[in-house]
């Protein structure tokens, strides 16, 4: 299970997480906030891509601090830009590619990519250029790329920013059915109705933690408040 | 045939050999032909680049693409020999070596896959370890080298759309900064998604 114990974290002297305490343990998470509320950094914490300046994030007896490596390999993550996230020229090679350090063989490399691409409807596309793909199948990819590798864990940073609503749609699909534990950070608020845990981030800290229903009321109140006219916040 | 002049897939005689091979027989090949210094060696080896592609389904209108890029440079150098060293033979002899091996080399490149060829060159850097070199590293970087090309191409295309949007001409300066921003932008995203994926494996240390 992941868990952070009082993570805090700066950028220069902009507090970004303030004293972050979690333990994450259902199979379907949704973090969401407005930009800035630390979604982002939250996200990069949990597989060690950002280290805190305060606190501890941990995935069973591994620490990010100490045991990157280890962590990477069990957390995976989805940028929200799957375009820098493709490596290799063709689909295939870039699905190949994550597999190298783990010195699976060929047989077993073969196997787990043709496997991975057929499950995430890219085997027709396995000799096209990544980055010729449409948006939706290059997210399709950066997650086909990610999975092939086997994490426990699936961090997802926006996933579905820059797609329109078919391939939102597709991604979600894809997200649904998978048997890993899923953290989705997103501004997509209806991916998140059937989802076990939803937190709200705000300014740094959990501002709410509870039932999708009930959290996406509350971020709603919170937008609410802080474009009121009557300028009772921000 | 993807934009790079990369890989295209295909089942010809040139797919099913494996990358080390094709390589080596370049080498002698390109070596062989310089050495014997023969125009009409030059002009077959030429015939038979030419016929190659055809011939192992690569379609000939790829090695007239090579060619259409090629004829400038030829064109220069058989002018600069007929009109300056005075041996226009000597010249057609450079020109026919230089289009046979460089479609050579084409066709290497588009019946290779790029991950063969890092996995060739993995296996060939393997000795540097000695010296302290990272054959993984070196394929990494020679992998993100092939892929910066498009990344390039679009950043070079969203400046230079904006440029168009915003009304201005004749100042391309302009578009310098906006493609270098674009490019640290991509390259510092690449650099975490490769820490984020595990690919960099030394790279213990974290982004801050």
């Amino acid at each position: 299970m992941l868990r952070l114990e009082g993570v805090s974290h700066s950028y220069d002297d902009r507090a970004v997480l303030r004293g972050v305490t979690l333990d994450l343990a259902e199979r379907r998470i949704g973090v969401i906030g407005a930009n800035g509320s630390g979604k982002s950094t939250l996200a990069r914490t949990l597989n060690g891509l950002v280290l805190p300046d305060e606190g501890r994030v941990s995935l069973g007896e591994w620490d990010t601090r100490r045991h990157a490596r280890h962590i990477r390999r069990r957390v995976g993550f989805v940028f929200s830009d799957a375009a820098n996230q493709i490596i290799m020229p063709t689909v295939v090679e870039d699905v190949e590619i994550g597999l190298r350090s783990l010195r699976l063989g060929r047989a077993e490399t073969e196997r787990r990519v043709n496997e991975i691409l057929t499950r995430h409807g890219l085997a027709d596309h396995r000799d096209h250029p990544g980055h010729l793909l449409s948006g939706g199948q290059k997210q399709l990819l950066a997650l086909a790329s990610v999975l092939v590798t086997e994490p426990e864990v699936l961090v997802c940073d926006e996933p579905t920013t820059l797609l329109d609503l078919r391939n939102t749609r597709m991604v979600h699909r894809t997200l649904d059915g998978l048997d890993q534990q899923v953290v989705l950070f997103t501004h997509d608020l209806d991916l998140l109705a059937d989802f076990d845990r939803v937190l709200v981030m705000h300014e740094g800290r959990v501002a709410f933690d509870g039932a999708p229903t009930d959290a996406i009321g509350f971020y709603t109140k919170l937008l609410d408040e802080d474009t009121d006219p009557g300028g009772r916040a921000s | 045939m993807s934009v790079l002049g990369l890989y295209v897939p295909g089942t010809g005689p040139l797919h099913r050999i494996p990358a080390g091979p094709k390589l080596l027989a370049l080498l002698v090949l390109g070596v062989a032909l310089i050495a014997v210094a023969d125009l009409w060696v030059a002009l077959t080896v030429l015939v038979v680049a030419l016929v190659l592609y055809p011939v192992t389904g690569l379609g000939a209108r790829r090695a007239l693409a090579v060619l259409r890029v090629l004829w400038p440079f030829l064109l220069a150098i058989g002018v600069f020999q007929a009109l300056f060293v005075g041996a226009w033979t000597e010249g057609v002899r450079l020109c026919a070596q230089l289009a046979a091996l460089v479609l050579l080399a084409n066709a290497i490149t588009l019946s290779t896959r790029v991950a063969e060829m890092l996995a060739l060159f993995e296996r060939l850097a393997r000795p540097l370890r000695r010296v302290g070199a990272d054959p993984d590293r070196v394929a990494l970087v020679l992998a993100l080298t092939i892929r910066s090309i498009p990344m390039v191409a679009a950043a070079w295309t969203a400046a230079r759309d904006g440029y168009r949007a915003r009304g201005l001409r004749n100042r391309p300066h302009l578009l310098v900064v906006p493609v270098i921003v674009h490019l640290l932008r991509m390259a510092e995203a690449t650099g975490e998604a490769l820490v984020a994926r595990g690919i960099d494996e030394d790279s213990e240390s974290a982004h801050r």
